[in-house]
């Protein structure tokens, strides 16, 4: 019974953490009835199953003007027993990769990769990945300008001043 | 300045007081840092998707009157919402009116309706137009208790009692603002029990009804046999948060809308087009939307209603609208008295029960259509307050 209400309290957790706006980590206790210690418990919890890889603010990428970013598509050759997973993990260990994902379509692997320069990526690609056994073929698109990021807009909605102080 | 100017104001309205709150919150915004707990619609704005519908609207110089029921699409789609969500079914063509928001269709049903002297019902606490909005129909307005211990739910003893012969409808709204009461299916069958044995009409305003977070919303409308003593009310103001569309309507039996269209035609001739374009949209594609606000809005309700037990304030959980509805009679005081305090010194505003009628002294209306932020904080800084009464 107890574990029921711990996963039913962790889902509110996710929940709050994923739909609501952003609570400090004090008030979310507020909002849940937990207190500081039993919420980092379920942070840790969370963290220990592998179902909250991390935290990170998500910042406009235009206003970092020394980060370059940049999706790469990666057409590789599957292998035998490990299909993609070696090679998209391997990957994906590198500092420059935000992000990888298998795609259906046209090629196999999607990376979001972040670096300091056009030339640092372009050396990322034509010395590390397009090296790598397995990889068949690359194709780098720049990003110029972002207008939304992870569910946030970077021209955000003025808030409504107008509306009423009070209305029945 | 010629004086005694209101000698020309016609004297039923003369003698109608106007609401005490306005001044209440004419105090509270000129505090800066106050916390609004006093906000009767939705935080959210208008979904994305419904905004653009209204704009392509624009573009496609979408400018011109309706037909004064409305737009024949939106009654289609009208009728098939209702039909699939309140299973009860109404003809597009003749028993859908759309007009400026619940308000404007329930004032042209009661013109269309009430005769000078007839009585028509309605129950207390309640929105502030109800009791007003049948007395400038010159007629009669009969309120009936709703009681906290029920969970300000429906009581047929409470509507028997205040029954008086001459009464020629009950205006019903569940769930209710300000209470968050709600009305259960037996409740409805009795009361349609009643209506029937005293051949009066139901007059259902439904607008919080898809914000229920507790059972499924139940439609007097639906019950049998009641289809053709009933005005079923709704708009999209608060499940599509749409306020400012000022989009509501009416589906009752034909020669009730035929009646009801006569007033709006004279008075409003038809909704704006741009708006009514935007409640389409609502109705095909603003599901989604909806559902995420109401599991905000329900998330928020268990949050606020326990912190204000926790500190003392006793409240009732709500089973639908975004209200809490918590007494303060245990302080001692009016509840504008409790408001005026708790705005003083812990900067925010709630409203004072007894603006939704006399069963509403002894209680404040705090609207939880804010964000968590506010939310906490408000719960924070009334705690410390309530903390220094020390009752």
């Amino acid at each position: 019974m107890a574990s029921t209400n711990n996963i039913k309290t962790m889902q509110k957790l996710l929940k709050l953490m994923l739909d609501g706006e952003a609570l400090s980590t004090e008030q979310m206790g507020k909002v849940l009835g937990l207190t500081k210690e039993e919420l980092d418990a379920q942070l840790k919890e969370l963290t220990d199953k592998g179902i909250l890889l991390g935290w990170r603010p998500v910042i406009n990428a235009d206003v970092q003007r020394s980060k370059v970013h940049a999706a790469i598509e990666l057409r590789i050759a599957p292998e035998r027993e490990d299909g993609y997973d070696k090679l998209a993990q391997r990957v994906s260990k590198f500092d420059e990769v935000d992000s990888c994902y298998l795609m259906s379509g046209a090629y196999d692997l999607l990376l979001f990769v972040k670096a300091d320069s056009l030339r640092d990526v372009a050396s990322f690609v034509y010395e590390k990945l397009a090296t790598i056994k397995g990889v068949n073929s690359t194709a780098t698109h720049f990003f110029l300008k972002t207008y939304k990021t992870q569910g946030y807009l970077v021209n955000r909605e003025v808030p409504n001043d107008d509306r009423l102080l009070y209305s029945p | 300045m010629e004086k005694n100017l209101k000698r020309f104001v016609a004297s039923h309205v003369l003698d109608m007081p106007k609401s005490g709150i306005r001044e209440f919150f004419a105090i509270a915004a000129t505090m800066p840092d106050a916390i609004s707990l006093g906000i009767g619609e939705p935080d959210f704005v208008t979904p994305w998707h419904i905004r653009e519908a209204a704009i392509f609207a624009l573009e496609n110089g979408k400018t011109s009157y309706t037909e004064n029921l409305g737009l024949r699409g939106l009654r289609n789609d009208i009728a098939e919402y209702v039909e699939k969500n309140y299973s009860v079914s109404y003809n597009p063509a003749d028993e859908v009116m759309v007009g400026v928001g619940v308000s404007e269709v329930m004032d042209c049903v009661l013109r269309a309706l009430v005769n000078p002297g007839d009585k028509v019902m309605y129950h207390e606490p309640c929105f502030v137009s109800y009791g007003p909005s049948i007395e400038l129909c010159h007629g009669v307005a009969i309120p009936v208790k709703t009681r906290p211990e029920d969970g300000f739910a429906f009581n047929i003893d409470e509507v028997k009692k205040a029954w008086q012969p001459g009464c020629k409808a009950i205006l019903i709204n569940f769930p209710t603002n300000p209470t968050g009461g709600i009305a259960e299916r037996s409740q409805l069958q009795e009361l349609a029990k009643f209506v029937k044995e005293k051949d009066m009409l139901v007059i259902s305003d439904e607008i919080y009804s898809e914000l229920t977070y507790d059972g499924q919303h139940v439609s007097i409308a639906s019950i049998d046999g009641m289809k053709e003593r009933c005005v079923f009310l709704h708009g999209f103001s608060k499940a599509f948060a749409m306020t400012g569309f000022r989009i509501g309507y009416a589906c009752a039996p034909r020669e009730i809308i035929d009646a009801a269209m006569k007033v709006h035609q004279y008075a409003i001739m038809c909704a704006p087009i741009v708006s009514q374009e935007a409640a389409r949209e609502a109705l095909r594609n603003g599901k989604r939307a909806m559902l995420h606000m109401r599991e905000q809005y329900q998330s928020r309700r268990d949050f606020i209603v326990s912190r204000f037990n926790d500190m003392g304030l006793d409240c009732h959980l709500p089973k639908g609208t975004f209200y809490a509805f918590p007494s303060v009679r245990r302080f001692g005081m009016t509840s504008m008295e409790f408001a005026k305090y708790i705005l003083n010194e812990a900067k925010v505003a709630v409203v004072p029960g007894s603006a939704f009628g006399e069963d509403g002294e002894g209680f404040v209306r705090a609207s939880f259509s804010t964000s968590y932020n506010n939310l906490v904080e408000a719960a924070d800084r009334m705690e410390k307050a309530i903390k220094k009464l020390n009752v």
